[in-house]
């Protein structure tokens, strides 16, 4: 059962990519569009994500359509042993397009192949999450005015970060350079560096977050780091302070360089860097609304 | 002479399937992937045969039998240098040379406990990426894995 659906970032081409940011601007210039008016959107979370939620839910709602859904599976049919292959089957006749949050990796590849509406996954697990990639990109595009010949700087958890693999996978259609700042534990795979190698795209590592290594960076793209990744605690309390973000780091980068983070945080960014003109991550969260709202419109074909 | 004398140790086939030149470590599970435990007609096989190729491997004759594209897709993923050759009236009439396909349905199990075809009754579907170093990626949770990764559902 072939249909449109937005499971993963590599669905997309780089021609879809600026198609879609380039959608995701006039929302931002005119979010209320009654494009979806008499349209009914599925917000299925198996588990919780209030901030995805709202995102999603925020975009419907600025496009006039209508949202039915849960958040939270303890109150769905899974637990009553449903599979998800019925639950979709079922949801498809009540909604012309569903969004869906997963912990099953792959979740949301099964379900765009039994439902019989579009799929835009919000989260299967540690896979995928693509709409984040996309959001990621607008804010690039919008506070460096392109995504070409970038210097992109990622720092913290590289090793589970799904927003990090996506966004690589995504810039190597516009000539990036990367860094990667990672301890020895939460490295970047080694799939990935090899993706790096194949597509040509130059990119150095390091183990601390140090002025040097951010002073050429145009983007900052800080993750979490957190406590349950370590198997050894003495390395998490070792790294969990060389990790963060403070105001005096910042001194000698660009001008134009802007920092970026999926959110939420919890110590990696400082309350200090909240008020530098170089913090964008708030920002960054609310064109979230305007690239859901361009994705899910170019999914229903409108 | 010393060659002859080194066929004699695996019976001759009339009609069947020989497959040669699979790592004897392989050939357990090669004959629990094409349930040669359940065959009624001859079964012959050769283990820790010396091979300039592989090192030690093993040898499989099966008499009055022909893999389907299925068995041949999975001793591809087994021991992608084995060898098949069709015998017809104790003659080889076909010789096959083996090569992963690029999609394998139902076939494979995702080791990773937390991907959908672990957690659904579905079928599994698996991508071969790289036909050389044999390394495969799940169609649902897109986690690349080697051979040694992963294993054939029967
Ligand atoms: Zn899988």
């Amino acid at each position: 059962m072939a249909n449109k659906s937005l499971v993963s970032i590599t669905d997309y081409s780089k021609e879809k990519i600026l198609q879609i940011l380039n959608k995701a601007a006039e929302f931002e210039k005119n979010p209320n569009q009654p494009l979806l008016q008499g349209k009914v959107v599925a917000t299925l979370f198996f588990e919780p994500s209030t901030r995805t939620r709202l995102s999603f839910e925020t975009a419907v709602n600025r496009l006039g359509g209508r949202v039915i859904g849960f958040s939270d599976a303890s109150t769905t049919s899974g637990t009553k042993g449903e599979t998800l292959k019925d639950t979709i089957i079922m949801v498809s006749n009540y909604a012309d397009l569903i969004v869906m949050r997963n912990p099953i990796e792959g979740a949301a590849r099964y379900a765009a192949e039994v439902a019989k509406v579009p799929i835009i996954n919000a989260g299967d697990g540690a896979n995928q999450h693509p709409t984040q990639t996309m959001l990621d990109l607008y804010s690039i595009k919008k506070t460096q005015g392109k995504l070409e010949n970038l210097k992109i700087c990622m720092v913290g958890d590289l090793k589970y970060g799904r927003t990090i693999h996506s966004l690589i996978m995504a810039m190597s259609h516009f000539n990036p350079t990367f860094t990667f700042i990672a301890p020895d534990e939460l490295k970047l795979p080694e799939e990935y560096k090899m993706f790096c190698k194949e597509n040509n795209i130059a990119f150095t590592e390091h183990d601390e977050l140090t002025e040097e290594a951010i002073s050429d960076a145009d983007i900052l793209y800080m993750t979490r780091v957190q406590k349950e990744r370590f198997t050894d605690l003495y390395e998490y309390e070792k790294v969990k302070d060389v990790y963060t973000l403070r105001n005096k780091l910042l001194e000698n980068t660009k001008p134009n360089m802007r920092i970026l983070h999926p959110l939420p945080r919890v110590n990696e960014i400082d309350y200090d860097v909240d008020n530098n003109e170089k913090a964008y991550y708030f920002e960054q969260a609310r064109n979230g609304v305007f690239a859901r709202q361009a994705i899910i419109c170019d999914l229903l074909g409108l | 002479m010393e060659k002859g004398r080194k066929e004699l140790k695996v019976a001759a086939l009339k009609n069947g399937t020989v497959i040669d030149h699979i790592p004897s470590e392989k050939l357990f599970k090669v004959i629990s992937i094409l349930g040669l435990e359940n065959c009624s007609t001859q079964v012959t096989f050769g283990y820790n045969l010396d091979s300039k190729r592989i090192g030690k491997k093993a040898i499989v004759k099966v008499a009055d039998k022909y893999l389907s594209q299925e068995e041949v897709n999975k001793i591809a993923f087994l021991a992608p240098k084995a060898k098949i050759n069709i015998i017809k009236g104790y003659e080889v009439t076909e010789k096959m040379e083996l090569e992963l396909p690029d999609t394998f349905i139902g076939v494979l199990k995702c080791k990773n406990p937390k991907c959908i075809t672990n957690n659904e009754p579905m079928q599994t579907k698996f991508h071969t990426i790289d036909k050389e170093k044999a390394i495969f990626k799940c169609h649902y949770c897109e986690r690349i894995s080697e051979s040694e990764n992963i294993e054939i559902i029967r």
